[in-house]
């Protein structure tokens, strides 16, 4: 770490950044207000696929990017998976150098306007700002900033392509264009490699595209930001499911020298009650892929999905809340969480929650759904229901739901999603009968180089890895692999 | 994209189609499917890989027109492009040397039925097929059956072809000739449904291949789940086929209908849009 020290600590020596900090004086940088994030008004974006935050103006943005001290320790740094130096980029938002910032964003970041919109910020890098921490004061808003850099740089029509090192030839493959498989190709290609991303879907991006919906996420800001990939020289290869199209073995004999594995947590879970195989009833997986992916609202696309009056979500993380919020845009009249714990326990971001309350989402916290019921056709058409309480904690900290004898009631609902969890995707350590995996299903790997301690050409991060974490945290494995997967080849040809 | 290099039809409604895809046709085995897209706004469906050529590196699929994707797919030519095709997917057919093996299809299922009859033919097996249809002019692949069969039995409703009947009336005319080892049925639920309950008299173990809806085809999605046994399974991963008697047809059957409206619709639209312009 000692190189990041003496590094950080050169580039705030610089004159530009000495000059910014001269420019206002502290005090009246800590006392200004945090800006607010413009949004949408929520009858309206209840309605439609427009996105909810609408980004901050030139000059909020510049008035948010006064507000950081540029702190001789930036500890928002630490709380940051990719590293992004965040004192630097901010302070170039505030000359106004907006590319400049951009730019800075994308030497450790190859998704900075995804990660602006879809990073938990209030959990990583603003939880750790000077700040939260030592002013008990509104965090810098780093992923507003963040945001503002990407889109200013993607609607200037001047975005840069990162360097890459001169090309040396040698094949990498990445499993998975999720957010892991992406970070990892981007660095590799960086470092010289050949790289080919292979996806099993027809489109490439994970969860990203087919989870994620266009309200928080536009695709075709991910689209842009897999373009630049593949300016980069980063091949991309849809339709194609590693162990399946083609098995380790057949892509070694190509020539492929070392793998990293991002393909996430694809299989969902249900509850296993009584009923819930009627029609009506989905993962959100399906039901978000049905909308996302595949458009299945719009009349033009052949794929359908049912569009429920009363629509019960189960669960409480942010698949739930974007689920809901869905069921909402396609028209739901009463479009349901719930949740068998409080608010406070609820996974799903802040933000999300109190958007979905704007929009009209009826939140029944602390009920457990019990089975379902079917009309002839086999159309969902009731659930029981049960009450809840909180009693001890439990293993996680959290306190337990128990439930409340004779508290059962029957809920009309004609559409239901599950969202209650998924399992890792089991296709790639069921292909490969040597590779280390734990009774979850997730692969064993090296914390520092996401290295298979079975075996030593794969390498593995996201949510195949941690069963199921973030974007960012997926990235930043992704990162840590491409580093490990550079060291593991550049050490095999010394060797040789 | 895969280009279609042949299309032959064997009826009205039913079409073969031979597709460039050197990858798919080099891993597949009986049993497996391909899941396959049309355009930028089609849908995934799922269709079995009926043989391939490595050497050509082609697979051949063998499609019904039942409803909007399967009659777009109907229509594309030689030299066409399939926008998007994946696979192989699902477990192959665990294929062996095991003696009599009676296969039974009816309608939809006839398709999928063929490699394997082709399999287990090959693996050195006695194979006697069923194959079952409303009338005469819906009975397809007859011929093909024929190649690896020892001996094919037709039934048909209305008796236009064959002998009048259901398949269970075939099958239990073979069961009470002559031992039989094992059993396949593919076809629409209802029929699996019947012909399990057929062979689950005789004790004979019975494979059945489920043909349900699905999405993603890779495990993701949980749009082909299915209650085998009193546990609930995902066909894209788990299956294809399963223990017949331990399926839960009835729920499968269900499930199958769940977009039937909107499916009908949009088969109807198009029927009026598109091909009525052709
Ligand atoms: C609805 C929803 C909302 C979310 N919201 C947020 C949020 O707001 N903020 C946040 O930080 N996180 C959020 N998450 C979580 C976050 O999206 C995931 O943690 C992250 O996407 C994991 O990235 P990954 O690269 O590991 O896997 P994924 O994004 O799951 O990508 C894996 C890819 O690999 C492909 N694949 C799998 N197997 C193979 C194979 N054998 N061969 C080829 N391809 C294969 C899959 O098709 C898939 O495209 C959300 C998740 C969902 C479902
Ligand atoms: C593993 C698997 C392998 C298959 N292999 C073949 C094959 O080799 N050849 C082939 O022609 N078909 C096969 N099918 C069935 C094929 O996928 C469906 O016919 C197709 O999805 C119909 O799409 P569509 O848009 O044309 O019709 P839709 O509009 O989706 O459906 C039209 C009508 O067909 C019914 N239907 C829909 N899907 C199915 C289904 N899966 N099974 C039975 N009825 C259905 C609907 O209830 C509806 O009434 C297979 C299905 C599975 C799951
Ligand atoms: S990538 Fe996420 S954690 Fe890192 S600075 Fe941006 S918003 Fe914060
Ligand atoms: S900790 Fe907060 S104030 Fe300090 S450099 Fe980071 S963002 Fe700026
Ligand atoms: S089709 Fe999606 S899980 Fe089987």
């Amino acid at each position: 770490m000692e190189n990041l020290t003496d590094y950080l600590k050169e580039e705030r020596s610089q004159e530009w950044r000495d000059q910014i900090r001269k420019s206002m004086k502290t005090k009246e940088r800590t006392t200004r207000e945090r800006v607010d994030m413009p949004e949408e008004d929520p009858n309206i974006r209840n309605k439609s696929n427009l996105e909810v935050n609408r980004g901050l103006e030139e000059e909020l943005a510049v008035l948010e990017a006064q507000r950081c001290i540029d702190c001789a320790n930036p500890t928002c740094m630490e709380g940051c998976p990719v590293g992004i130096y965040i004192p630097k980029f901010i302070k170039k938002i505030e000359t106004r150098d907006f590319l400049g910032a951009a730019q800075v964003l994308k030497e450790t970041n190859g998704l900075p306007a995804v990660c602006g919109r879809v990073c938990p910020q209030e959990k990583q890098c603003e939880a750790s700002c000077f700040y939260t921490l030592k002013l008990k004061k509104p965090a810098v808003a780093i992923g507003h900033l963040e945001r503002f850099a990407a889109d200013y740089e993607r609607n200037s029509g001047k975005a840069s392509v990162p360097e890459v090192g001169e090309s040396n030839g040698i094949k990498v493959g990445v499993v998975g264009s999720g957010p892991a498989g992406l970070a990892a190709a981007g660095d590799l290609a960086k470092f010289g490699y050949d790289v080919t991303v292979f996806e099993a879907l027809h489109e490439i991006g994970g969860v990203l595209k087919y989870g994620i919906p266009e309200f928080r996420l536009p695709n075709d800001i991910v689209d842009f930001e897999i373009e630049n990939l593949q300016k980069m020289g980063v091949n991309f290869r849809t339709n194609f499911l590693v162990g399946k199209t083609a098995s380790f073995e057949d892509l070694k004999e190509e020539g492929f020298k070392a793998f990293f594995v991002g393909s996430g947590a694809g299989l969902p879970r249900f509850m296993n009650i009584p009923g819930e195989n009627y029609n009506g009833i989905f993962s959100s997986n399906e039901y978000m892929t049905r909308v996302n992916l595949m458009n299945a609202a719009n009349p033009e696309y052949d794929t359908p999905v049912i569009s429920g009056k009363n629509v019960a979500v189960i669960g409480g993380g942010n698949t739930a809340m974007d689920s809901v919020r869905t069921a909402k845009r396609l028209g739901a009249k009463r479009s349901m969480i719930i949740y068998r714990r409080s608010e406070e326990e609820m996974p799903a971001r802040v933000e999300e929650v109190k958007h979905a309350k704007e929009e009209g989402i009826e939140f029944m916290n602390l009920h457990n759904p019990l089975e379902y019921y079917a009309d002839e056709d086999g159309r969902v058409k009731s659930m029981k229901v049960q009450k809840m309480e909180l009693g001890e904690p439990d293993s996680s900290g959290r306190r337990r739901p128990i439930p409340i004898e004779g508290s059962e009631f029957i809920l009309e609902v004609d559409t239901v999603v599950v969202s209650v969890g998924v399992s890792p995707n089991p296709i790639v350590p069921s292909s490969l009968p040597d590779l280390e995996i734990t009774d979850w299903g997730t692969i064993v790997v090296d914390k520092d180089t996401m290295q298979s301690k079975t075996i030593p050409e794969l390498f593995a991060g996201g949510d195949i890895v941690r069963g199921g974490a973030t974007v960012i945290l997926a990235m930043g494995d992704g990162r840590k692999a491409a580093a490990g997967i550079h060291k593991y080849i550049q050490e095999k040809i010394k060797a040789n | 994209m895969s280009k279609i290099l042949e299309k032959e039809y064997f009826s009205k409604n039913v079409v073969k189609l031979v597709l460039d895809a050197p990858e798919i046709a080099k891993t597949r085995k009986p049993g497996h499917f391909v899941i396959i897209k049309i355009g930028d706004k089609g849908e995934r469906i799922p269709l079995t890989i009926a043989s391939s050529d490595i050497e050509k590196g082609t697979i051949t699929l063998v499609v019904q027109k039942v409803g909007v994707t399967s009659a777009k797919l109907l229509n594309l030519n030689v030299g066409d492009d399939v926008t998007d095709v994946v696979g192989p997917l699902g477990k192959a057919t665990h294929i062996e040397k095991i003696g009599t093996v009676l296969c039974a299809g009816g309608g939809v299922g006839v398709a999928p039925l063929l490699p394997i009859v082709e399999g287990f033919k090959k693996a050195g097996n006695r194979v006697i097929t069923v194959l079952a249809a409303r009338s005469k002019d819906l009975v397809i692949l007859e011929e093909q059956m024929r190649e690896f069969s020892d001996e094919v039995i037709i039934m048909t409703d209305d008796g236009t072809y064959g002998k009048k009947g259901l398949v269970t009336q075939g099958m239990e005319e073979v069961i009470k000739r002559e031992k039989v080892d094992l059993s396949v049925v593919i076809g629409p639920a209802i029929m699996m449904k019947f012909a399990s309950l057929t062979t689950q008299k005789y004790n004979i173990t019975t494979y059945a291949s489920l043909n349900t809806i699905m999405v993603d085809g890779t495990g993701m999605c949980g749009a082909c789940r299915i209650s085998v046994g009193g546990k609930t399974k995902f066909v894209c991963v788990d299956g294809p086929e399963f223990d017949a008697h331990q399926v839960d047809f009835d729920q499968m059957l269900m499930r199958l209908g769940a977009y039937k409206d909107k499916e009908y619709a949009a088969y109807q639209e198009y029927l009026e849009t598109v091909e009525t312009v052709a």
